[in-house]
């Protein structure tokens, strides 16, 4: 054989481990050169089941559906009947999830509320307080009574139309927080009680009750603050939403709002975001059990929120059960988050867009998530207002679509009746049939 | 208001073994600046809770007998004394007025409280001062574990001994300890008693009808080592 015909030895590519990919890695190089955590806002970034995972049955011989644009299908949802004088009363079925002022910037705020206000639906303060601006913009704001008590007083309590007891949140059940000092301005500090520029850590746990017998008395207090006119909804990030919705109805919540593990947060560490709680489609049905169980179904209403990105995505929650969703990340994005145009800053703060998450860090471009007044004055509150809008409208708009084709005159008669689910482990979770089958994972074996 | 009986023109009397605890409460949040029924007694409270919660106007309420949890909850001006003992989160929120409880008071008293005075005058139990953000709060007893937790702002004051992890993670509230400390709390340190501490404290000492000097207490404050995270810390947190 000669040189001219060695045989042609193939190069071994390079081979990414699925163990150790390329993102382990880099992580294990970044926290072994730091020895810190990685702190990040947003929600779960891994693949988790979701909504995706479920297809509504239109109608067809059996079932007929309504009339696209002709014939009428509800989205009006009534929120705390259950004791309150005063319940909430909303246009559409989507509401805007608790953010604070200082973790979000106050045009971010103001353009939250504007949006909200326009499409006849709520927004909810977060962890700081409430702002003169969001309240002035804000024709339905609902007011988180959390662990920190930032900013907590008499006067906005009554200023508020109804009160959100922060237990959990999705992205991190079972924590607290902390807001990095480089967004603590004088301004955040003089609401919070505390030095400017500290990190400012929030609590996990309530400082005056422990426990659902506590948390009645609670709620008790509240009510009696308030004159028993403003709903009480009671917050809980998904881990173990049949008891946790059951203890919330028994301590004597109007409204139970269930927030799973896609739900963002400002600032937590990767890890909590993405090993502590469930996906939205797997606490979904378990809630409504509960509530079925206690026959408070419709009597406490449940609102879902976590990864809610469309209408789509909405019909399914209330199809399953909910009466209504919130959305936060998908509001951010409306507003301008991660907006490609931005792509140069982005690089130069090492991400891209689509990929910040760096919240916590102030220097968000958009002008959203920051502190900084000229990146603040980024954010023109009006017309980010109307992009809120304008996208709140077409989740409504594509919810009614799906609920007309499955023959419902309001959204709120879907059911699981309508969905079937892709794999088996959305089938599981959601509790509806795998597609082409009569098989509910867990049933009818 | 059938069964509230006026015994004089300012004075009030109202059982709450007859009425209502919303009742009653909704007469006192009710009340305007320049009302003239300024005084107040509260007679059978038998340990409800949330009783004379959020009262803005500058009344005199007397309790006659033990409260259950978030008495005087929220309080924006009002004077309330309590003639026995005090439940969970007493004063809780507090953020004007003064509330005296002349019994003990349950644990997370005067949690988050804004402002105002809130006077104890037995033990108060674990996590006083929870949170505190501006209020001042006077123990004459002994103060239960980890009181002043997270503590923002304003002055606490015990009297006799505080238990463990007094001032964990403490911000920039004063305490003033008279007694022995059981142990203190991460990020809580002994600091010298300035001539502005001694000013604060004689003051709460005599607001408080205390006997005591300043000279008697050491002042405990933050050592601000937990103000930015850093790793070689997180053995604190």
């Amino acid at each position: 054989m000669t040189e001219d015909h060695a045989p042609c030895i193939p190069v071994t590519k390079p081979r990414f481990s699925a163990t150790f990919d390329p993102g382990t890695i880099s992580e294990i190089q970044r926290a072994a050169a730091t020895g810190i955590y990685d702190i990040r806002g947003g929600g779960a970034k891994r693949k988790v089941p979701n909504f995706d995972d479920l297809l509504f049955l239109g109608a067809s011989v059996s079932r007929y559906p309504l009339e696209g644009y002709r014939e009428r299908c509800g989205t009006e949802v009534t929120l705390g009947t259950r004791f309150a004088k005063n319940p909430i009363q909303l246009k559409t079925p989507v509401t805007i999830a608790g953010m604070s002022f200082g973790s979000l910037s106050a045009n971010a705020k103001e353009a939250l509320g504007r949006g909200a206000t326009i499409m006849g639906t709520s927004t909810t303060t977060g962890d700081g307080g409430m702002t003169p601006e969001e309240r002035g913009h804000s024709q339905t704001l609902i007011y988180q009574y959390l662990p920190s008590r930032y900013g907590m007083n008499l006067a906005d309590l009554r200023r508020a139309d109804a009160i959100e007891i922060v237990v959990g949140q999705g992205a991190k059940p079972g924590g607290g927080g902390m807001l990095l000092g480089q967004k603590i301005t004088a301004r955040v500090a003089q609401m919070r009680n505390l030095p400017e520029g500290i990190d400012q850590r929030s609590a996990c746990r309530h400082p005056d009750w422990t426990g659902p017998d506590d948390l009645e008395i609670k709620i008790l207090e509240l009510r009696e603050l308030t004159g028993w006119e403003k709903p009480i909804y009671v917050k809980i990030g998904a881990s173990r939403p049949y008891y946790d919705v059951a203890l919330a109805v028994k301590a004597g919540a109007d409204v139970v709002v269930l927030d799973g593990m896609q739900g963002g947060t400002a600032a937590t560490q990767d890890v909590f975001i993405e090993h502590v709680g469930i996906p939205l489609l797997a606490a979904i049905r378990p809630a409504v059990q509960s509530l079925q169980d206690m026959g408070m179904h419709r009597k406490v209403q449940l609102i879902v929120s976590g990864g809610i990105r469309s209408g789509a995505d909405v019909a399914k929650a209330l199809a399953l059960g909910a009466d209504a969703v919130a959305i936060g990340t998908a509001a951010l994005i409306a507003l301008g988050d991660n907006a490609p145009e931005l792509e140069a800053e982005y690089n130069r703060l090492g991400t891209t867009a689509g990929a910040y998450d760096d919240w916590h860090e102030g220097r968000d471009p958009a002008g959203i998530t920051t502190q900084d007044p000229t990146l603040s004055a980024r954010l023109d509150p009006v017309k980010a207002g109307r992009r809120l809008a304008n996208y709140l409208a077409v989740l409504t708009l594509e919810a009614q679509t799906i609920a007309r084709a499955c023959g419902k005159s309001h959204v709120h008669n879907l059911e699981p009746e309508d969905l079937v689910a892709l794999t088996m482990e959305a089938a599981a979770m959601a509790q509806v049939p795998l597609a082409g089958t009569n098989w509910i994972p867990g049933r009818n074996i | 208001m059938s069964a509230v009986h006026k015994t004089t023109e300012d004075a009030v009397i109202f059982d709450l073994a007859a009425e209502e605890l919303r009742s009653l409460n909704a007469a006192l949040q009710a009340l305007g600046g320049k009302t003239n029924r300024t005084a107040w007694t509260i007679v059978n409270p038998r340990g409800a809770h949330a009783i004379a919660v959020g009262v803005t106007a500058p009344v005199a309420i007397t309790i006659e007998g033990h409260a259950g949890y978030y008495c005087a909850g929220m309080n924006d001006g009002a004077f309330v004394t309590i003639n026995g003992n005090a439940g969970t989160g007493l004063a809780e929120n507090m953020m004007s007025g003064t509330v005296h409880v002349k019994g003990d008071a349950s644990q997370s008293a005067g949690a988050t409280a804004h402002g105002g005075l809130l006077i104890i005058d037995g033990n108060a139990a674990a996590r006083c001062g929870i949170s505190m953000k501006g209020v001042d709060i006077v123990v004459k007893g002994n103060a239960g574990h980890m009181s002043a937790f997270m503590a923002q702002s304003g002055n606490l004051v015990i009297c006799g001994d505080a238990g463990e992890a007094l001032g964990d993670s403490l911000y920039e509230a004063r305490l003033f300890v008279k007694g022995a400390v059981k142990s203190l709390g991460a990020d809580c340190e002994g600091k010298e008693m300035t001539a502005e501490d001694k000013e604060i404290l004689s003051a709460l000492l005599q607001k408080a009808g205390c006997h005591e000097t300043p000279e008697e207490f050491t002042r405990y404050g933050s050592a601000r080592t937990l103000y930015h995270f850093h790793v070689d810390n997180a053995g604190a947190y």
